[in-house]
């Protein structure tokens, strides 16, 4: 069986070749969505064949990891994941027709297709769990990205810090928020913290509730909580919603929000 | 003919992706930006309500158009425990989870129209509806 499948695909390498090529020509669109340009893609492609080959062929390159590697290239180049499991699907059915085209037993011909399958399904289960431990990695290092920049806390002047939230608010962020506010109360030595909300962009009574709980925790530190960059749209909303806010100061703008907080640390910013 | 797209609930997420979808259907219709974020919040805490107590739902938009108004419809179903006392959660500060208590009575003040139906054990629609002025 070894034998034969080694012969048809070095004598008819060239057939296999257009085959492969023909049905592979649907995928061309592909690279348009990807940065790949048309010559890379062709490019990609005869690799592909050539390690497809030699893997059928004597079966040595899995030890050496270069499909392996391949298969690590094509996602590092963004391309979709289409390409290797539609071209791993593509180059067992051209093997199996070139095989089938010689007339065959039954027999013979069940054989060829569990040898084919026993040869391209391993490669199929590696190229999906590659690639999905790849978003895995994606993902992950984006999460703790986005952990790093959801809740800032900077001292701007004596005794006062800023915390600009962008985005949404979600219960994990909410936690977080909270954490990092009252650390950073503590390690500044804070009198005033100010919480701009211009970059969060819907206000509903969770976001409301978590504000309010975490001006309460300031407050029981001893310091003052004021909300800034409240948008119009969004006090009127929160007017709507009867959440009520008026346990500590807010104002519209960070800039009010620091006027208001040096007149309570009784400090003044001088022109020279 | 009215056009309507769904967006399913299931976690946190899902929340976002509801007003979103809200926000851009206000945005076309010509809401203008206190309405769009009058929308956007009744979609949160309607959509936030069926990921906390049901688990699981699904929060429609609808363009709508009656007597030569125009305007957007909020629907939204689950099949979660229900509401034994509707009277009592539209009470300002009622709460069962420790928030504020001000969702579905501010949802009722956000939109012009709003009308609960809900049996126990078998679930909640909320319909809200606002207007173009």
């Amino acid at each position: 069986m070894r034998n034969m499948i080694n012969d048809i695909s070095s004598n008819k390498r060239d057939v296999i070749a257009q085959k492969w090529k023909n049905e592979l020509s649907t995928l061309k669109n592909l690279c348009i969505s990807s940065k790949i340009t048309p010559d890379m893609f062709e490019q990609l492609n005869e690799e592909f064949l050539d390690m497809m080959i030699r893997y059928i062929n004597q079966n040595d390159i899995e030890k050496d990891q270069t499909l392996h590697r391949f298969f690590d290239k094509v996602l590092q180049l963004n391309m979709p994941l289409k390409f290797l499991t539609q071209g791993l699907q593509t180059f067992r059915r051209v093997i199996l027709d070139v095989l089938l085209q010689e007339d065959v037993k039954k027999e013979k011909a069940i054989d060829i297709y569990q040898h084919v399958d026993r040869l391209i399904d391993p490669l199929l289960n590696e190229v999906v769990e590659e690639s999905s431990l790849f978003w895995e990695k994606t993902v992950s290092a984006q999460k703790t990205a986005l952990m790093e920049l959801s809740a800032p806390v900077i001292p701007v002047l004596e005794n006062i810090t800023v915390m600009p939230l962008i985005g949404t608010i979600d219960t994990e962020r909410a936690k977080l928020i909270m954490e990092n506010l009252l650390d950073g109360v503590i390690k500044n030595r804070s009198l005033v913290v100010l919480i701009d909300i211009t970059g969060v962009p819907v206000v509903d009574t969770m976001v409301a509730h978590h504000i309010i709980q975490a001006a309460d925790a300031v407050r029981l530190l001893g310091a003052t909580c004021i909300l800034v960059g409240i948008r119009p749209e969004i006090a009127q909303t929160i007017i709507s919603l009867g959440i009520d806010l008026s346990y500590f100061p807010t104002k519209s703008t960070l800039l009010k929000g620091i006027e208001h907080a040096l007149e309570i640390t009784n400090q003044q910013l001088l022109k020279k | 003919m009215s056009i309507q797209s769904c967006v399913e609930v299931r976690n946190e997420w899902d929340i976002v992706s509801a007003r979103q979808l809200g926000r851009n259907m206000a945005k076309e219709l010509g809401f203008g930006t206190v309405d769009q974020a009058r929308i956007t919040t009744a979609i949160s805490e309607l959509a936030r309500n069926i990921y906390l107590y049901a688990g699981h739902g699904k929060v429609c938009i609808e363009a709508v158009e009656e007597m030569g108004k125009k305007g957007l419809k909020i629907i939204a179903t689950d099949k979660g425990p229900g509401i034994r006392d509707i009277r009592k959660v539209m009470e300002d500060g009622y709460t069962t989870s420790g928030g504020l208590g001000a969702g579905l009575p501010g949802v009722k003040r956000l939109m012009d129209e709003f009308s609960i139906d809900s049996s126990v054990n078998v679930g909640t629609e909320i319909i809200a509806t606002k207007w173009i002025r």
